[in-house]
């Protein structure tokens, strides 16, 4: 009854989402492919609320102890993929605002 | 449809909306690098408002073990984020271990706390999060090793290894159908997912460093996969969302690499990947080949007036973006125009070239994509190149016979003079001679790669003030 329509809600947003993905990914500069996989890393760890609610209602020993594994895994994940995708984005620099080198000639 | 909805659940519900959109901005905001800075707040700040929504969950009684696991993964994080910009393809395969180790985590037990009361839709979607992380956490765990030369880089086949790797997932998925079926045999679960973790690692072992750019893209994907899953088996529309968002970027960078190597993506999806055996050492004519010395190298490029530099892996291993900036300087100082050429296989990880040379503080505008500079290689001076081999073997447009033919290559060989610097004459990693090496417009400058530009720099500088 109302799983199934659960489910068919849940096909239609999965499907959804992927084509969104697949629409706004594919415009991403290849130039920032590396931050893109750390920064789609982070967003992927959202599954930690998953892993908060197993560790939070605590219904039984195993989903406690898989749980909080699961949320420390993810957690790193969040931080270190935040923290390293902003560091690679701040190295990215335009040489335009100090339009220079390359258009002088050869002085000596 | 009129569910009743708990207050405070639509209060978690909306928020996890809130988190949802902002994780699409965040994505859609790394189109370019002006704006990309702004898509990582985006995304942090979708971050904590599904974390703090989540928190709110009435179910939680026990809020004390959750801050500890939460201070300890940003205690583990911390390091991770802080890694050397060369280790960054390695990191990345760590966290795709860590993400898919959650994942599997939480799948297996939710499974514990289910079945048998378990429809059948739900097992199969269970079992799938379960294999599909099971995989990743190994497949990337051995990535990782690989890349950190803690696994040895050459890649290992055996007779008969497609048809094990064949039999053992049939195995896997053989035992999530028995599951479906009859979720009461609980204890067949550890057994499916004990075969997942070997999956991984038997998918990983004939894999090559070359390769790793396609398989890391593709380890992603499965990561995202198997979270998208988990959104099914949890009814959490966020999960699925993320998930499905995961799935997409590193299925669109998986056909982008193999493109970039003329694999078909089936090829890829499937995981025959470092098929390319190594090519009969064929008889070792020992053609001659020109090599110059750093002074001569100087004295050719201070006098081009295009150069283009092609980094490959080499540049990363020797370390040597920092020296190559150097040059860039030295050269832009005398008004040459000097731009890189970027593969999109170039080193361990899609976008990898791109980043060192940014670390370097290489403006990003110089860093130009294969199809784009391209046609520029005839109206070259000198094209000079660091580290890379495959990338640029000519062998590639004209050889049908070679491996690697039909491989989409910078065409260095156009260029007036190609410099190439090269340890030694050793055949890269594919065991590929590059017929490049033998032209009569190519120098070969042997030595390391960080030296040698060094002293390219030096003559540079000391000559001409």
């Amino acid at each position: 009854m109302n799983s199934s329509s659960n489910l068919i809600n849940a096909l239609f947003i999965f499907v959804l989402a992927g084509f969104i993905g697949f629409e706004v990914i594919r415009r991403v500069s290849p130039l920032l492919h590396t931050p893109l996989m750390s920064l789609t890393n982070a967003l992927d760890a959202i599954a930690v609320v998953g892993a908060i609610v197993l560790v939070g209602e605590h219904q039984s020993t195993l989903s406690t102890v898989f749980g909080f594994i699961a949320v420390v895994a993810a957690t790193s994940n969040i931080v270190g993929g935040f923290l390293i995708t902003d560091r690679m984005l701040k190295m990215f620099k335009s040489s335009r605002p100090a339009a220079k080198p390359a258009a002088k000639s050869v002085g000596k | 449809m009129t569910t009743d909805l708990a207050g405070g659940q639509v209060i978690i519900e909306i928020l996890y909306l809130i988190a949802s959109v902002l994780f699409i901005l965040s994505l859609k905001w790394m189109s370019s690098p002006t704006t990309a800075r702004h898509g990582i707040w985006a995304g942090e700040i979708g971050m904590l408002l599904a974390i703090c929504g989540t928190l709110l969950h009435h179910g939680i009684v026990d809020y004390k073990l959750i801050f500890i696991a939460l201070v300890l993964g940003t205690i583990i994080g911390v390091p991770l984020g802080e890694v050397a910009m060369t280790a960054v393809p390695q990191r990345t395969a760590l966290s795709h271990a860590f993400g898919a180790l959650c994942v599997t985590l939480v799948g297996s037990a939710e499974f514990y706390l289910r079945a048998p009361d378990i429809s059948r839709f739900m097992m199969a979607v269970l079992s799938l999060e379960v294999i599909l992380g099971g995989l990743t956490v190994t497949g990337s765990l051995m990535a990782a090793g690989k890349l950190q030369e803690i696994l040895p880089q050459r890649p290992l086949t055996y007779k008969g290894q497609n048809l094990v790797n064949f039999l053992l997932l049939a195995g896997a998925l053989a035992i999530a159908v028995t599951l479906v079926r009859h979720p009461e045999a609980r204890s067949l679960f550890p057994f499916m997912i004990l075969i997942a973790l070997t999956f991984g690692v038997l998918l990983i072992i004939p894999i090559g460093g070359a390769d790793m750019p396609t398989v890391i893209s593709l380890l992603n994907g499965y990561a995202g996969l198997s979270a998208a899953a988990m959104g099914f088996v949890l009814d959490s529309k966020l999960l699925i969302i993320a998930g499905a968002l995961d799935g997409s970027s590193g299925l669109i960078l998986s056909i982008i690499m193999s493109k970039a190597m003329n694999r078909s993506f089936t090829n890829v999806l499937f995981g025959a990947f470092g098929q390319v055996q190594a090519a009969a050492a064929a008889g070792e004519e020992a053609r001659p080949v020109r090599s110059a010395t750093p002074e001569e190298a100087a004295a050719i490029l201070s006098a081009a007036n295009r150069v283009i530099v092609v980094p490959g892996y080499g540049m990363a291993v020797a370390q040597a973006q920092h020296k190559v900036r150097e040059l860039y300087d030295a050269l832009s100082k005398r008004g040459v125009d000097v731009r890189f050429a970027i593969h999109p296989v170039a080193g361990r990880m899609p976008g990898h070239m791109n980043v060192l040379l940014a670390e370097a503080d290489i403006p990003y505008d110089r860093l130009i994509e294969m199809e784009e500079i391209n046609g520029d290689f005839p109206q070259t001076d000198v094209a000079l190149v660091i580290g890379a081999n495959d990338v640029t073997n000519p062998a590639a447009r004209s050889d049908a016979s070679s491996p690697i033919y039909g491989m989409p290559i910078l065409d260095v060989d156009k260029a007036h003079t190609v410099m190439v610097i090269k340890r030694s004459m050793n055949p890269g990693f594919a065991g590929i001679d590059n017929p490049l090496y033998y032209l009569d417009n190519t120098l070969m400058l042997f030595g390391d790669a960080k030296a040698f530009v060094g002293s390219i720099v030096r003559e540079l500088t000391g000559g001409h003030g």
